[in-house]
């Protein structure tokens, strides 16, 4: 698949990287002890140290270091047993101390390497540059006033990650699949909650053109990308706009660009682009960070299976194919559902039953797999059913239905509905024996070779006890029957 | 009992514990004094009311039997320390109207201990400066005046009002913080004992940053063990700033045994620089005699680049600052004045909340901490600073103190040596090295310039040993018997 | 070293404190001053030093992931200038 964009001089060549911003999973923000909880009253979970009030000085938090420590061996990358905490000094309504506490010239993760999977069914290897730990922002709201803006420090000091990519996709498709695996990844790893939409991932697109063999093109980056799709959305977007301007004569600058999701789009974000000029230096309030070799050894130790792992032992262990291992082995909640329905159960079925009848039906109705109607352990029921010939396959389909409907369980709707296979077969040799009196013609042709009406009568049993027979008995009594 | 304000702290504890006065009759003398004394403008607030309330409820403690290091004993806080519901404005009009809603570690130790708080003392703003003349609540007047004129006289900086306001007897004694010099300096120029403990002795923690590196909270009063028993409720560990070290306290008061026979004393030939007055010469000599005399050793040491401590402080007190103040942005507190948009309301307030030598420090550090720049200054300064603690550390491997004057000169007039800002750092040339290397040092009076003025001595210790600090000024403070008193108070007793 | 009036303007602005066109000058010379003495540093050979970090020699307190703080919103807001609804007020941010 040929990643290039066909221009009117040309074809072009899109090099993305990307600065992600993951919100690390931690009772309390990374150098105050105040909550972190989304979606609070207003300065509720502001601390004197978190508005900036004078004197107040930071004391970091164990675990949001231990989290940037697993969240690095997650990612492959090199741990840095001594970083430093460092000012990046401007002023923003919504940052109290006029800089935010970051990490710039030693980062406690450094390079590292992911593996993505493409809609076409390969893969390939994505660089991580590094990972550092920083403070996060207030928030400003804007539309609670026509004149004047409202700011909320609860999330200002929360812990965030900032993991960033070298330059190495060249696509929409890449950009998104990365942004899924890291997500799966932080998941798995329990270091971020991965939801895009309450912000505790957010993505920068840096973004350029080239022609092939050329020197790296002028990037522009795109923030405020904060979903998948959006991702995916501000790459075509950038990248068709940088080749017009460039065809059409014009230079890219390299530029602050926001996304608007309502259309796609991205625009400058101040109309002048003011210099920035960081002024970082070591907080003289912190000491640098050091932690040890058998600090790092010991959360490996205890680092969980991550999804690439996993996808290759569910293909292994249970031969799903590519495409269904990793939807699954890439969505912990998933994998996990799908590890409770398959323990002590045949593994063909259970694939079969997460990976298609479930799925699709959550993708139907939109849900996510923790909300699905039919829980992991109801699901394990129906597929019992099914390996005990309590049911057929067919009923079971119904059965399923029933239950997304109404969250039964399938042995309340086998008993309720009579769904129960009819395995007598003395009562169904006298089905049997009914459907051949009913209909000699159909026995003529069929017993004159017309060997596909065999079905008719399989069907017609099947009508009389509304398709409970065991379709194996029938087989085998009309066989004996008719020949 | 007369004059309760006389009294050193050890004499008002032990006054208050045998009976004699109780803190309400020693804090209302003081409260009184200070009434006395506005002209020295050494309080920013004054807080009487809650002085004897407080005194109140420590006589009450002390007839339960409860009594703190510092029980009922009046004292002064610089006005650079947090405390909750007391207004709190590092003499800067940006804070003008700030009412902590919380207490700074080291004042609460203190009120843990007893203290009884008369006010916040005044400073130059932001504790930029060596002259107590940037307070946006105008000068301090130095207690003491010269035999040769009446004009008013700086009680030193950044500490003035503190400094002041125990060398008048307005406070049994005060708090400071040193960041360059600020507790020595002025602690010299009116005559009192002040010490800089090391670097991560007292808590930050609710102590309006300057610098963060060097800044440390310490002490002034009039004596060596006043300062000591001061130094014992203000210092320990403290979770909250995590630059205080996790160290026992070790006691102060019984480390003073008057015994420092076979103790090395350094005496550094660096500091011995072109143009020091004789005054200066003569008084550092005296205190050399009188060490010797009481059994210490002598040893000639080096700390070769002192001379560039004032440069390099210079840069690294600067660029800190300029961070550290960035918050002052009419946002959450202080001053605001508003503007057409949000980066003009900024600009604004900090230009009107701000004064002249306050924006000249953060304009210096934003300069060498911006981009192209940071190698050259910043991080060179910190190479030097590297070099000087190193020079120290070298030093202590053949000295157990340091002995040298503590300030090129005595107090000087309000108005002179401004003629440029570098005239005025000079001022800190002797204090600003150990304040660089983080070492603890105490200036005690050691005797008088020709014109009547105090002139301090400064002994500088190894990290965390204030004992040896304490130990060895108690010696010299002995010997030194410097009794005179600042004219203004002598005139009050005639 | 040299600080024009162009390097102040655009200092201040970085600092965000306002100086008036005829204040300029003075601090151009002003700070010029101060960074031509400090200049004398270029003197010291720091070859192979490493920069001093901090003067405390131990290891960073780490405090454990507890929840010891927040629920103050009164006093956070206490002394602001303008705040309503339990936020901070300020001019509209225009993005
Ligand atoms: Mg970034
Ligand atoms: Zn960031």
């Amino acid at each position: 698949m040929s990643n290039l964009i066909q221009g009117k001089t040309g074809e072009w060549e899109i090099v993305i990287g990307l600065e992600v911003h993951a919100q690390v999973i931690a009772k309390s923000k990374l150098f105050s002890g105040s909550a972190t909880t989304f979606g609070s009253d207003a300065n509720t979970q502001v601390s004197l140290v978190d508005a900036a009030m004078p004197g107040m000085l930071p004391v970091i938090n164990e675990y949001c270091i231990e989290q940037a420590v697993r969240t690095g061996l997650g990612l492959g990358a090199k741990i840095n047993l001594t970083s430093v905490f460092e000012r990046k000094n401007y002023f923003y309504a919504d940052l109290p101390q006029g800089y935010q506490i970051s990490q710039q010239e030693i980062p406690i993760v450094g390079e590292g390497e992911i593996e993505i999977e493409l809609p076409d069914g390969t893969s390939r290897n994505i660089g991580i540059e590094r990972l550092h730990m920083e403070q996060d922002a207030g928030k400003s709201i804007h539309d609670k006033h026509p004149t004047r803006s409202y700011i909320d420090l609860n999330r200002s000091g929360n812990c965030l990650m900032e993991i960033v990519s070298k330059p190495d996709m060249r696509s929409a498709d890449e950009a998104m699949a990365y942004v899924a695996k890291l997500r799966a990844i932080v998941r798995a790893l329990e270091t971020c909650d991965g939801n895009m939409d309450e912000g505790s991932m957010r993505c920068d697109v840096n973004v350029s053109v080239r022609k092939i063999g050329d020197e790296l093109g002028t990037r522009r980056e795109v923030k405020n990308v904060n979903s998948i799709r959006s991702v995916g959305q501000a790459v075509d977007y950038e990248a068709r706009d940088q080749i017009r301007m460039i065809e059409a004569g014009e230079k890219v600058t390299q530029q602050t660009m926001l996304f608007n999701a309502d259309d796609s789009t991205t625009r400058p974000m101040r109309s002048k682009e003011d210099a920035h000029d960081y002024r970082y230096f070591p907080d003289p309030d912190l000491l640098p960070l050091v932690i040890s070799q058998q600090y790092v050894d010991a959360i490996n130790e205890n680092l969980p299976e991550l999804p690439d792992a996993k996808k290759h032992r569910f293909m292994q262990e249970y031969g799903m194919k590519l495409y269904d291992a990793s939807i699954i082995a890439g969505d912990k909640p998933r994998a996990e559902y799908f590890e409770r329905v398959a323990k002590g159960r045949d593994p063909k079925l259970s694939v079969t039953w997460v990976t298609t009848e479930l799925m699709g039906a959550l993708n139907k109705l939109a849900l996510s797999i923790d909300k699905s109607p039919v829980s992991s352990e109801q699901l394990g029921e129906l597929i019992d059913l099914i390996s005990d010939n309590t049911i057929s396959g067919r009923i079971a389909k119904d059965v399923f239905a029933e239950m997304l409907d109404t969250g039964k369980s399938a042995s309340n709707i086998v008993e309720e509905k009579g769904l129960k296979q009819v395995t007598d077969t003395g009562a169904l040799e006298t089905l049997v024996d009914e459907v051949i009196a009913e209909n000699p013609d159909v026995v003529a042709n069929y017993q004159s070779g017309k060997d596909k009406l065999f079905g008719f009568f399989v069907g017609q049993v099947m009508k009389k006890t509304q398709g409970k027979a065991n379709p194996a008995i029938v087989n085998e009594l009309l066989k004996k029957k008719i020949g | 009992m007369n004059d309760l304000t006389k009294l050193t702290l050890k004499q008002a504890l032990d006054g208050m514990n045998s009976k004699e006065f109780t803190s309400q009759d020693i804090t209302k003398s003081h409260i009184d004094a200070m009434a006395e004394f506005k002209g020295l403008n050494a309080y920013i607030t004054e807080t009487p009311e809650l002085a004897m309330e407080q005194a109140k409820a420590s006589d009450e403690r002390r007839a339960k039997g409860e009594v703190g290091l510092l029980e009922g004993a009046p004292i002064a806080m610089k006005d650079l320390f947090c405390t909750q519901g007391v207004r709190t404005t590092a003499a800067s009009n940006i804070l003008n109207n700030f009412v902590p809603e919380y207490t700074s570690t080291v004042a609460q130790n203190m009120f843990d201990q007893g203290m009884v708080m008369l006010g916040k003392t005044n400073l130059d703003e932001f504790a930029m400066g060596s002259a107590n003349i940037t307070s946006n609540f105008g000068n301090v007047i130095n207690p003491w005046k010269r035999n040769s004129d009446d004009k008013d006289l700086v009680p030193g900086g950044s500490s003035g009002g503190s400094s002041a306001a125990v060398s008048a007897r307005i406070a049994l004694a005060a708090t400071g913080t040193d960041t360059g010099g600020s507790i020595r300096q002025p602690a010299a120029f009116t005559g009192i004992t002040g010490i800089k403990p090391t670097y991560g002795r007292c808590s930050r923690w609710g102590v309006v940053a300057f610098a963060s590196s060097l800044d440390q909270p310490g002490s002034f009063a009039r004596t060596v063990e006043d300062n000591a028993i001061m130094l014992q409720a203000m210092a320990g560990y403290d979770a909250k700033d995590s630059t205080s070290i996790n160290k026992p306290v070790p006691n102060y008061m019984a480390a003073m045994t008057g015994d420092i026979r076979g103790l090395k004393v350094g005496v550094p030939k660096e500091y011995r620089m072109d143009g020091m007055s004789d005054e200066i010469a003569k008084i550092w000599q005296d205190g050399v005699d009188w060490l010797k005399d009481a059994g210490a050793e002598i040893v000639d040491i080096s700390l070769p680049h002192t001379k560039y401590a004032l440069a390099s402080y210079y840069v690294i007190a600067p660029a800190e600052c300029s961070s550290n103040l960035a918050r002052y942005d009419g946002v959450r507190y202080g001053l605001r004045v508003e503007g057409d948009n949000l980066d003009d309301m900024y600009e604004k307030t900090r230009a009107a909340g701000f004064g002249d030598e306050v924006k000249r420090r953060i304009l210096i550090g934003t300069y060498v901490l911006s981009a192209g720049f940071y190698d050259a200054y910043y991080n060179k300064a910190r190479k030097v600073r590297k070099l000087i603690h190193q020079d120290f550390v070298n030093a202590y491997q053949k000295c157990d103190v340091i002995l040298t004057p503590t300030a090129p000169s005595g107090a000087f007039a309000i108005g002179e040596n401004n003629d440029d800002p570098i005239t005025m750092y000079l001022n800190d040339v002797f204090t600003v090295p150990a304040s660089m290397a983080g070492m603890p040092g105490i200036s005690i009076p050691a005797g008088l310039s020709n014109d009547g003025l105090p002139l301090g001595l400064q002994l500088l210790g190894r990290p965390f040993d204030e004992e040896t600090i304490f130990k060895t000024a108690g010696v010299m403070e002995k010997a030194a018997n410097f009794i005179a008193e600042p004219s203004m108070v002598f005139e009050k007793a005639a | 070293m040299s600080i024009d009036k162009e390097t102040v303007a655009k200092i201040a602005k970085l600092a965000r404190i306002k100086v008036e066109d005829n204040e300029l000058e003075k601090l151009s010379v002003e700070l010029s001053e101060t960074m031509s003495w400090i200049e004398q540093l270029s003197e010291v050979d720091t070859d192979g030093v490493e920069p001093l970090t901090s003067v405390v020699d131990m290891d960073l307190y780490k405090r454990a992931d507890e929840v010891t703080d927040g629920g103050i919103r009164d006093k956070i807001v206490a002394n602001s200038p303008e705040s309503a609804e339990g936020f901070f007020v300020v001019n509209k941010i225009v993005e």
